[in-house]
């Protein structure tokens, strides 16, 4: 371990990494506040810059910094205008807004941005020790493992993303799963599903795709309605200290939440909107009666433990990506795509083929909540200005990056009309409640899970693999498990809430 | 039958589509030799037809009984979708097509303040002694980065200049 840090130190710490995260922390800072423009957004805009920067340690680098940068953008603007610009940081602004009505911005800023260093910080020494162990298990894995990890991973992120909803995120799922299989796969040089189109030879765009799933509805939601982007002046931000006695205080929930939202974020499908709101609830619970008054009314523990446990979890959420290649989140999916496009596999041999890349991340990792707390944070009241835009400016130009992201990309103007018919396609899927990371992370995952499972029916001349390897059958059963007793469970509830007695 | 119905049955006409196309038309293609491979390019394509009928059907006939949150409030309700700024959002949608049509024979930088002027004009923007210069620098702006830095070729100019 000792020999990889060395490895990433030197490689993180050339001018152009540092310059790298320095400047992904301040774009995903300035975007993440405005209203509506969550890392998944930010991070997809992003990744043409990304992949014209050619080095792929660069890129990712420059995209971590991106994510941090975004989620604390996503609490400063939680915090000054009661308008989450992530879901991540909807528990912040709880008691993040009652603190700065009461006057104490400047203090729940610190407090975030102390709470966030922290929780991305142990996030990333608990990465730096787990992530090796598990990609020397994911070595022995065999590609039916693989197939059956992969549909393990998409049956987990259907089953919370859709809570109470499993069928429509199963179907969002396999939607994705499906425009995989558009263009021309490496197993068979043949065209499938095109229609004829040239256009389609080569597949669906991930980053049209990813534009069109995140960013474009998103804007388009801002201009239905108004009043989704909470307008201000910046408001006066003063005192950005804190007194001993408030350290003391958020000490013990930070070092909980680390810990608690670093695990969340490693399951597939949890992340960080699901560790903040836990972390919300476990230290409301846990806190004597007093200070369970507080909650609600700015309470500083109340800030401090989403504000933790969101940035931890998006430390954890690299786990599974760089240890086994399966994305955890919506937005690991996206970076995972931006590192295939980068020509790097990340999987347990990245450690071994590529451990400048692998170690260089998690030293920038430690360097970008650095810059959050140093850097960032003294900027707060100059880059809160950012929150006056008007909006008759902003949305014209979150439109023109979406479509400038994907006309780079492919340098083909039809990608362009692609981009619109699918944003207006996942706009109406959003108004009927269908969740569309899924689909994304479906689409992503899609090429591999086939490549795996055709690999694996070669070998065994045929799906004899799936009973041959008692492990590759467990990790399927856990999947079905995973769909089906949800959906079970709530259909159970809703019958006895009908009043028709149990079979059982 | 609630809108989330309807998407249903769409994606499982488009599922049965993509299935009829993976049973029925995709094996004929084959040459013999890759006929002896235990799978086929259509055997993936076949599992998620199959697979996505059963889900879409599911959703479509109600089988799954959604635990229905009433205290969530919908960020948009389709169902009183004129009360909100519908009129915009079309125009812009349409902006972004005029524009994807437009990028090549106009030019990026003509096409580009044209959409950053007219969008923000569709939003409500009157103030153009300040709208025009600003959508024109930034347009500058992000062709020289586009350009310049990433090294990109854009074609600035109409195409008969």
């Amino acid at each position: 371990m000792l020999e990889g840090l060395l490895i990433g130190l030197s490689a993180a710490f050339s001018v152009t990494n540092l310059a790298m995260v320095i400047a992904g922390c301040l774009i995903g800072t300035f975007i993440g506040m405005l209203p509506g423009l969550g890392p998944m957004s930010i991070i997809a805009i992003m990744i043409p810059v990304a992949i014209t920067i050619g080095d792929p340690s660069a890129a990712l680098i420059l995209l971590a910094g991106v994510y941090y940068g975004a989620i604390f953008g996503g609490s400063t603007s939680s915090i000054l205008l009661n308008a989450p610009g992530v879901a991540g940081t909807v528990a912040t602004s709880f008691d993040g807004y009652p603190m700065a009505r009461k006057g104490l911005a400047g203090k729940a800023l610190t407090i975030a941005a102390i709470s966030s260093f922290c929780g991305g910080t142990i996030g990333a020494i608990l990465l730096m020790v787990f992530a090796p162990m598990l990609s020397s298990v994911a070595l022995l894995f065999h590609s039916a493992e693989y197939f059956a990890l992969m549909v393990v991973g998409l049956s987990a992120i259907a089953a919370f993303a859709g809570t109470g909803n499993v069928a429509k995120a199963v179907m969002m799922t396999l939607l994705g799963l499906i425009m995989a299989t558009v263009g021309e796969g490496a197993l068979f040089n043949m065209p499938r599903f095109t229609m004829g189109l040239m256009d389609l030879q080569s597949g669906f765009s991930f980053i049209t795709l990813a534009m069109a799933m995140f960013a474009l509805p998103e804007a388009i939601f801002l201009v239905l309605n108004p009043g989704r982007s909470a307008q201000g002046d910046g408001g006066k931000i003063e005192n950005l200290r804190i007194t001993r006695d408030e350290a003391k205080a958020i000490a013990p929930v930070i070092g909980r939440q680390s810990i608690q939202g670093f695990f969340i974020g490693v399951l597939p499908g949890a992340g960080a909107t699901i560790a903040s709101f836990l972390g919300y609830a476990v230290e409301r619970n846990i806190a004597t009666k007093e200070e369970q008054k507080e909650f609600g009314h700015g309470s500083i523990k109340g800030l401090a433990a989403p504000e933790t446990a969101n940035n931890a979890a998006c430390t954890g959420s690299f786990v599974p990506l760089l240890t086994l290649g399966i994305p955890g989140s919506g937005t690991t999916a996206i970076l995972l795509g931006a590192l295939i496009a980068l020509n790097v596999t990340p999987g347990p041999r990245l450690m071994i083929d590529n451990p400048q890349i692998f170690w260089a991340v998690i030293i920038s990792m430690y360097i970008g909540n650095l810059v959050l707390l140093v850097l960032n944070l003294p900027l707060i009241p100059y880059i809160a200005k950012v929150l006056a835009i008007p909006r008759n400016y902003l949305i014209p130009f979150i439109l023109f990056f979406t479509l400038m992201g994907s006309y780079i990309g492919q340098n083909n103007a039809t990608e362009l009309l692609i981009l619109v018919g699918m944003g207006i396609a996942a706009t109406v899927l959003r108004f009927a409640d269908y969740p569309l990371a899924p689909l994304l992370i479906g689409f992503i995952l899609g090429r591999m899970l086939e490549d795996n499972f055709a690999r694996s029916m070669q070998l065994y001349d045929g799906v004899g693999f799936i009973l041959d390897r008692p492990m590759t059958l467990g990790l399927l059963v856990i999947a079905v498990l995973l769909v089906v007793v949800p959906s079970y469970r709530a259909r159970r509830a809703k019958a006895r809430q009908e009043g028709i007695a149990d079979g059982d | 039958m609630a809108l989330d119905r309807w998407i249903a049955l769409i994606i499982l006409g488009i599922a049965l589509a993509y299935g009829y196309g993976a049973f029925f038309t995709m094996d004929q293609l084959l040459p013999p030799f890759m006929q002896r491979n235990p799978i086929w390019p259509s055997t993936f394509p076949k599992v998620l037809a199959v697979l996505a009928i059963l889900t879409a059907l599911v959703i479509v006939l109600g089988l799954e009984k959604a635990e229905t949150d009433d205290t969530k409030t919908p960020d948009i309700d389709y169902r009183r979708l004129t009360d909100y700024n519908l009129g915009q959002a079309l125009l812009l949608l349409g902006l972004m097509v005029a524009y994807a049509l437009l990028l090549r024979p106009a030019g990026f930088l003509l096409a580009t303040a044209g959409f950053l002027t007219f969008g923000a004009v569709v939003l409500g923007e009157r103030k153009f002694h300040i709208l025009i210069p600003v959508a024109c620098v930034a347009t500058g702006v992000v062709w020289y980065l586009v350009e310049g830095v990433l090294g990109i070729f854009l074609r600035p100019l109409p195409f008969f200049m």
